[in-house]
């Protein structure tokens, strides 16, 4: 696999008027991380390589086809949340690209003009737009923004500024009146991709795109489950570098490729071919998302010998576990169909949100772990927060539960270390 | 005899242990090699097996240690060997401090660390002893001779440092400021051990244990006794060297 190297090409990137200059470090910067935190994994599953190839080619091959699909007049969206209405888009023939956010590289960036001491997610994604660093980011008719956070939301209103941002209003109650204000959000979405298109969508179209992202979705459930089994079938690297892919490639051919994925770990099952042996100490991570390519704290439990069986995460289960019931009799039905799936999404924002707990109690006994890590971004109170209540409830089910708060910056990687190999002494004895 | 070995932030440590008990100790200020320097403090014991634990374990383990164990561990079979009853570690070092509540058989129920954050360690002492112009033994015993206290309300390192400076150009008297800053370092070494709820003796380790006004005040804070071993920076060595005499046998 040492052939493995992420491709660069320098008119592409000037076209869309990027730092080019700059930028092109970063391929061969993440060609080594992807190296050393991937490649160097023992007996991974074959199917892999397409993953790696959408690595190769995530910031030349699909940033290509995204202006292809500009071209030919399709809406091209960039997102940072997994409470986009992404059938919509795909309904219009679009593309839902979710946006570069996750890297310490454009933190000083952003903080030049953004306070510090907010989310580390927020202040790299914007850091990308105004740097002219990320590709995926100048490549988008408009950003989809929500107002899931303060950090978020206020920094739309800065954004907009660089790249026209779509802001719809999250509730962050779960009645009745909170679902209908959903449900208008999700017209005015629908509105604002009509206007790209020229048409507007049928409720044919509507159902077919449910059906494409019900297929992502229930292949990602099929993935994970697979991956519960013990010994484990493929790594919880791999595993959180398929379910980020996820936010930025086709989904048709997503998900074939997980299914031809999960043929081979159901093969791998039978044989007993695994990537740890089956007394690997088993750790769930829960919290917040960790966005591409945020892969610190999988490489420090996994390279303290652990492996990782479960995210109960944005970039995780919160994205695939709910899908949509097709058997709207019209569009506007499939609409409300929609947005009750969106409603069930159980996101910190929401208070009370006590769905949440019982959903990571249940992802943690189906997936066979013996410790639960809970991931917050520094500065997200309202996952900071309802830790509070998961060591509750861990303790209550006696579970093993340690909570950790952190950035992008590699300063505590050292201090992590200590703390997650502690932990996995203590669920080792 | 097998050997534990500390590679802490700032100093070395060393412990060398036969049939379950401590027969020597050393500790030594880390230098720039540190594996170069713990390879030589270990040769001279000529141990059967070594186990490493503080920051430098990988690295020690890479070149010559058998074994490693986290601080954690380490601490709690240490504190655990000389306090039986133990069931509440505060161990405090140069670089960071954390709290170990032990379940009744001695093992690791859960623990705290400080992350990010330099409030309440042995650098922090340091840097607010040198703010005021103190060696570190003045820094305790100036802050001994006072009964006064000031505010300070910053535990950051960096502007902790900035009030101390503007409390001096107040004109506050430096043994008040240095008592004070005692204060607020039990303040938050209380709040560290009340989040995880203290249960059975709890003892304290770490370098920073040698401060013995820091543990009077603590013990007046928590309103019990605070256990302070002979000498409270080995017992992460001493943990290791047990750990592995153990898995020896």
């Amino acid at each position: 696999m040492s052939d493995f190297s992420v491709k660069a090409d320098e008119q592409l990137w000037t076209e869309l008027q990027m730092d080019v200059e700059r930028f092109k470090n970063v391929p061969p910067v993440l060609t080594k991380l992807y190296s050393d935190i991937f490649l160097s994994q023992k007996n991974r599953p074959a199917e892999m390589t397409y993953f790696d190839n959408m690595i190769e080619n995530i910031y030349t091959g699909r940033i290509q086809e995204m202006l292809d699909a500009r071209k030919a007049g399709k809406p091209v969206i960039g997102t940072f949340c997994v409470y986009v209405p992404e059938e919509i888009i795909q309904a219009a023939g679009g593309l839902c690209i979710g946006l570069c956010g996750g890297s310490q590289a454009t933190v000083p960036d952003a903080e030049k003009i953004l306070p510090r001491n907010i989310c580390p997610m927020v202040k790299s994604a914007f850091g990308f737009k105004i740097s002219g660093m990320c590709p995926f980011f100048q490549a988008v008719d408009f950003v989809y923004g929500e107002t899931t956070c303060d950090a978020k939301k206020k920094t739309w209103e800065l954004l907009d500024k660089y790249v026209p941002t779509h802001v719809m209003e999250i509730p962050q109650l779960k009645r009745e009146r909170d679902k209908r204000l959903w449900l208008e959000e999700v017209k005015d979405f629908k509105q604002a991709v009509e206007k790209i298109t020229g048409n507007e969508i049928s409720e044919d179209e509507l159902r077919a795109a449910v059906d494409t992202l019900n297929a992502k979705r229930k292949s990602l459930q099929r993935l994970n489950s697979l991956r519960h089994n013990n010994p484990s079938p493929i790594s919880g690297r791999d595993m959180l570098l398929i379910q980020q892919i996820a936010f930025y490639d086709d989904p048709v051919r997503f998900t074939d490729k997980v299914n031809e994925l999960c043929d081979e770990l159901e093969a791998r099952i039978k044989e007993n071919n695994a990537v740890a042996p089956k007394e690997t100490p088993r750790i769930m991570v829960s919290g917040t998302p960790m966005a591409l390519p945020n892969w610190k704290l999988h490489n420090i439990i996994e390279g303290s010998g652990a492996v990782i069986v479960n995210e109960e995460s944005c970039i995780g289960t919160r994205y695939y576990k709910d899908t949509i019931e097709t058997n709207g009799a019209s569009a506007e039905e499939m609409l409300e169909k929609l947005t009750e799936r969106y409603m069930k999404i159980d996101c910190s924002c929401f208070t009370p949100n006590d769905d949440r707990i019982d959903q990571v109690i249940a992802e943690y006994k189906a997936s066979g772990a013996q410790g639960l890590i809970d991931y917050c971004l520094q500065f997200c109170h309202t996952y900071n927060i309802e830790a509070v209540k998961l060591r509750e409830a861990c303790e209550k089910e006696g579970i093993p539960f340690m909570a950790i708060e952190s950035d992008y910056s590699p300063e505590d990687v050292g201090q992590l270390q200590t703390r997650v190999e502690a932990f996995i002494e203590q669920i080792s004895e | 005899m097998h050997v534990g070995i500390d590679l802490g932030s700032r100093a070395i440590k060393l412990a060398a242990v036969k049939d379950g008990q401590l027969v020597s100790s050393e500790v030594a200020n880390s230098s720039f090699e540190p594996h170069k320097q713990a390879q030589e403090m270990v040769a001279r014991y000529n141990p059967l097996q070594v186990a490493a634990t503080g920051y430098g374990r990988h690295l020690a383990q890479k070149h010559f240690a058998q074994q490693v164990i986290t601080e954690i561990k380490a601490h709690s079979l240490g504190a655990r060997h000389l306090y039986p009853g133990c069931r509440t570690i505060l161990d405090v070092g140069g670089q960071d401090s954390k709290v170990i509540a032990l379940d009744e058989r001695g093992r690791v129920a859960q623990f705290q660390m400080n992350d990010k954050c330099a409030a309440g360690t042995g650098r922090f002492m340091e840097m607010m002893a040198a703010s005021l112009g103190y060696a570190l033994d003045e820094f305790s015993s100036a802050a001994a001779s006072s009964d006064h206290r000031v505010t300070i309300n910053s535990m950051c390192a960096v502007f902790a440092e900035s009030e101390v400076v503007s409390l001096r150009n107040r004109g506050t008297a430096p043994e008040d400021i240095a008592r004070s800053i005692h204060l607020s370092i039990v303040e938050r070494l209380s709040s560290m051990l009340e989040r995880i709820g203290i249960q059975g003796e709890l003892v304290f380790s770490g370098g920073v244990a040698r401060n013995s006004l820091l543990v009077q005040l603590l013990s007046q804070r928590l309103a019990r006794p605070v256990m302070v071993p002979e000498s409270p920076e080995i017992i992460g060595a001493f943990g290791a060297a047990l750990h592995i005499d153990k898995s020896a046998v």
